[in-house]
């Protein structure tokens, strides 16, 4: 079947099979931010952005996003770059197969609720698995951000 | 000893080097790198019996299905068997396996290798490969494993490369017995004995990224491998093994790797797409799914570890008598040496009051997933059970249990005859446990307190040691070049899983040649490349390999001083290493910058600006570790609730703290996770029930309360910076913390892990 759907802001129009599930689609697509983890909804790797909210590309079928718009991490570089280096400064990334689907989500969990309490955090985020940090780390990164990013406002208020 | 603190680079936070890489995601791990490639998709048959002989195999109807490639059987595969586990050789490990064996042995073992153009073609021919079994009866409880007729591998040309105290036709992997002192007399003299069994389950790495490997033959006509692992020279003698192949025609090499925790110790599928690419020249690529990882992997040992504590009335500890019976699965991957650590890495906490010990061990086979290598490697088990049964001396005799230990913990300078007879040169172990007592308010936690609702929270304690390499057999190696821009590589056949290796050698790399550690770029890990590492396993990476880094800066300045020489046409002994360059030490005092070295050494030069250097080491100095936990039991649920972990390390010096820190925080939460959640359990036909992230629940981070984790270092004499190793003690402390936690708050012992909602509450109520 034909599909048309918006990826990272552009345009693609694809021939796929009815059930070609969307991480394969993506990965297929150049997206290899995108990965998979569990195959059960479980861990999270695989979070992408469809309309802007948050899904797990592992259990939705391609044909489902067609006429939406998807956003990787590929996409939302600019995004990501405000945050992350606040987790590299943690050595929170370790070995890193998680980040992808962790950041899309923190990305996720800012666009809706910009200055997050560590349990809004811990809550949001529950759903993203990390079998490295042992999570900490990746919330004192996250913290610390929110932290400099108010310092910042408040400064220039 | 104390920590020097003139170190510039060395025992700074710093990034690691790959971060931001990682962070946005970009495509660095094995499947990114290779799908372009349009790699066969390799696919194996799964036994779905715990034990039986192929009868038949009929590959011609799944042959036929557009797309397959080749349908490969036992019958296809070279009849030689061989070992997967990454060991320095000779493996302790047996060689019993063969790449497909027409006797399975688990639920899950490989029957047939599929390789398809893509996945809908390979996992339409597993369907349609018809197999006929001679099915046998399983033997599934390995505390029945040990002379029992049923035999898991009866064939003839089963092979111990090391005399480990095996025997194939008693299931046996491994066996031994050691001690020291009189056991049996001085257990006869002690005011009490503690004898308790405990119990710990087969549980799972679960890392985020699954098994994989890619290979392909290159331009050469070598076989090129690109794997996530740990261990990339290991995996070429292994291939080499399997294959019928010279070493000399493979290369092996790894990418990021999306984690391993010693799961990527064992070449768990190298062989498949190895012997594909091999028999059809075109590249193959093996992905594990979760369930695959989950099923026939390469979890840790469940052992069952019997332990006979002797004491005196006041608490001092006179005798250890401990018995580990190891559950090694269907195949014999890491048994010998796994279950060595359950005695070595737990009975010498005690040396100070130790009159005696006894260690003895079987490991035996069983019909069920082969175990590995994980994190802890067996010290998890031992500790998990001399742990508690101190914590049950302590509350027997009504003596705080961190006050007891103060009593009969080791201490620097102390001889170790559990311990290889090392001594702790560098041993923080009591500072730990006053800081850790201090940190975690001891005093006011320890204490039961009822919150009212059948909420009770209290608290629980444990000490864990490990060790920071294997002494007088790995071996560690580094090569540092001079680049043509006056900065250097490292080149590396360690494997940074995430753990930040690359990042901290190139720190230590850093700190010996006063310079940035921006100016180290780092590369490995690839046996055509890379110098000869027995790999990144052991607790090893820290201690062994940055030993060889700061060896192989000595000798590369000295090299630089060689060129300068020529250069300023002085003698070598008139000039000296300084940050940026080499300098005259007398007369004009002349200077030469590195970069002025570099254009030389490529220009009508007979000196080499780079120099290696490989490590062994006569020791293999232990890290140390107090945990103390606070729990909360809901008694009308059974459910814990971790609400605080405190950790206190003496990893010897800290290279990077904040990685440091995030190797401990990390290693406490997978702790958390086989203490309360995590299970492996088998059903009738003794297949894995906990076979998806469904079942197996790892951590999430609301399962895990607040850490906080400190460190006290002491400086450990044998390396150059003083560090020991980090990456494996840190799992060891929860299991043990907070099972007398629960204690504390039920009055139960819970012995076998994990301690589920279900147990605690079926526990009060008989």
């Amino acid at each position: 079947m034909e599909i048309t759907l918006t990826l990272n802001g552009r345009t693609v129009t694809a021939s796929i099979s009815p059930d070609l599930l969307l991480i394969d689609f993506l990965r297929d697509h150049g997206c290899l931010s995108v990965k998979r983890g569990c195959e059960s909804e479980v861990c999270g790797l695989c979070t992408v952005l469809m309309d802007g909210q948050p899904i797990l590309s592992c259990s939705m079928l391609t044909a489902r996003a067609a006429g939406h718009s998807i956003y990787t991490l590929e996409g939302l570089q600019a995004e990501a770059q405000e945050f992350v280096g606040f987790i590299a400064d943690q050595g929170a990334d370790q070995c890193g197969f998680c980040n992808p689907g962790f950041v899309m989500n923190t990305i996720a969990l800012l666009r809706e609720n910009p200055d997050p309490t560590d349990d809004e955090i811990r809550a949001f985020l529950a759903g993203n698995l990390c079998r490295c940090s042992g999570y900490e780390g990746q919330l004192r990164g996250i913290r610390s951000f929110l932290n400099t990013r108010n310092a910042k406002k408040e400064e220039n208020a | 000893m104390s920590q020097p603190t003139n170190f510039r680079t060395v025992g700074q936070t710093m990034r690691k080097k790959d971060s931001m890489q990682l962070l946005l995601g970009k495509g660095v791990y094995t499947d990114d790198i290779v799908r372009s490639r349009s790699p066969l998709v390799v696919k194996l048959l799964r036994s779905p019996h715990a034990n039986a002989i192929v009868q038949s195999i009929r590959t011609d109807i799944a042959k036929k299905v557009p797309g397959v490639v080749d349908v490969y059987t036992w019958e296809d595969v070279p009849q030689k068997r061989f070992a997967i586990a990454g060991q320095t050789f000779p493996e302790p490990s047996p060689y019993d396996r063969l790449i497909l064996d027409r006797h399975v042995r688990f639920v899950g073992d490989a029957v047939a290798i599929v390789a398809a153009e893509d996945e809908k073609a390979a996992q339409k021919a597993l369907k349609l490969i018809k197999v006929e079994y001679q099915v046998l009866e399983p033997l599934l409880d390995f505390r029945t494993a040990k002379d029992n007729p049923l035999l898991v591998h009866p064939e003839e040309d089963w092979f111990p490369p090391c005399p480990v105290g095996g025997d194939n036709r008693r299931n046996l992997v491994a066996s031994g017995l050691e001690q020291d002192g009189d056991v049996d007399a001085v257990m006869a003299d002690c005011d009490i004995v503690i004898d308790r069994t405990y119990h710990t389950r087969a549980f799972n790495q679960a890392m985020m990224e699954t098994f994989r490997s890619y290979c392909e033959m290159d331009v050469y006509g070598r076989l090129h491998v690109i794997s996530s692992t740990q261990i990339v020279f290991h995996t070429r003698r292994i291939l080499s093994n399997a294959l019928g192949i010279p070493k000399s025609r493979i290369r092996v090499e790894k990418p990021r790797i999306g984690g391993g925790f010693g799961a990527k110790q064992t070449a768990v599928c190298d062989v498949y797409p190895a012997f594909v690419a091999l028999k059809t020249g075109r590249p193959a690529e093996i992905i594990y799914t979760r369930e695959e990882s989950q099923i026939a992997g390469s979890p840790r040992h469940e052992m069952q570890v019997r332990v006979r504590l002797g004491a005196s009335k006041e608490g001092r500890i006179r005798v250890l008598d401990l018995y580990t019976l190891s559950n090694s699965g269907a195949y014999g991957e890491h048994g010998p040496t796994t279950v060595g650590l359950s005695g070595h890495k737990s009975i010498p906490l005690y040396t100070a009051s130790l009159e005696a010990f006894r260690f003895g061990y079987d490991v035996v086979y069983t019909n069920v997933q082969a175990a590995g290598a994980y994190r802890g490697y067996g010290a998890t088990q031992g500790l998990f059970a001399l742990e508690s049964a101190v914590n049950e001396l302590a509350e027997k005799l009504g003596q705080d249990p961190t006050r007891l230990r103060d009593a009969n913990m080791l201490r620097e300078g102390m001889y170790m005859p559990a311990y290889y007879g090392e001594t702790a040169r560098a041993c923080a172990l009591d500072r730990c446990m006053e800081r850790c007592r201090q940190i975690f308010d001891w005093e006011h936690k320890y204490p039961v307190r009822d919150m009212g609702d059948g909420r009770i929270r209290a608290a629980g304690v444990a000490m864990a040691m490990q060790g920071s390499c294997i002494s007088n057999l790995d071996v560690g190696s580094a090569v540092v070049r001079l680049a043509d821009d006056g900065t250097f590589n490292l080149m590396i056949g360690a494997a940074d899983m995430g753990t930040g290796c690359d990042t901290v050698l190139a720190q230590m790399t850093a700190e010996c040649m006063d310079c940035s550690v921006d100016d180290v770029a780092v590369f490995g890990a690839d046996t055509d490349a890379s110098p000869y590492d027995s790999g990144s396993y052991a607790s090893s990476t820290t201690y062994l390999t940055g030993k060889a880094v700061s060896e192989a800066c000595d000798k590369l300045k000295k090299n630089l001083i060689g060129i300068a020489a020529e250069l300023l046409s002085c003698p070598e002994d008139s000039l000296e290493f300084v940050k940026g360059g080499v300098k005259e030490l007398g007369g004009e005092q002349r200077f030469v910058s590195l970069t002025q070295l570099a254009v030389k050494s490529q220009l009508n030069s007979s000196h080499t600006a780079e120099a290696a250097a490989s490590c062994a080491s006569p020791v293999s100095p232990p890290p140390y570790m107090v945990g103390m936990a606070e729990i909360e039991v809901d008694t009308r649920t059974g459910v814990v609730t971790v609400l605080d972990y405190k950790a206190v390390v003496d990893c010897g010096t800290p290279i990077n703290p904040a990685l440091a820190r995030i190797q401990t925080e990390g290693g406490i939460v997978q702790g958390i996770g086989h203490t309360l959640m995590e299970n492996v359990t088998y059903g009738s036909r003794g297949q894995i029930l906990e076979n998806s992230f469904m079942q197996y629940r790892l951590p999430t981070r609301l399962d895990m309360g607040k850490l906080q984790v400190e460190f006290e270092s002491s400086f450990e004499p044998t390396q150059p910076f003083g560090a020991k190793s980090i990456g494996e003690i840190v799992i060891n402390t929860p299991a043990p913390a907070i099972a007398h936690a629960i204690y504390r708050a039920t009055g139960v012992w819970h012995r076998t892990l994990p301690i589920t909602a279900e147990q605690i509450a079926l526990g009060l109520e008989t």
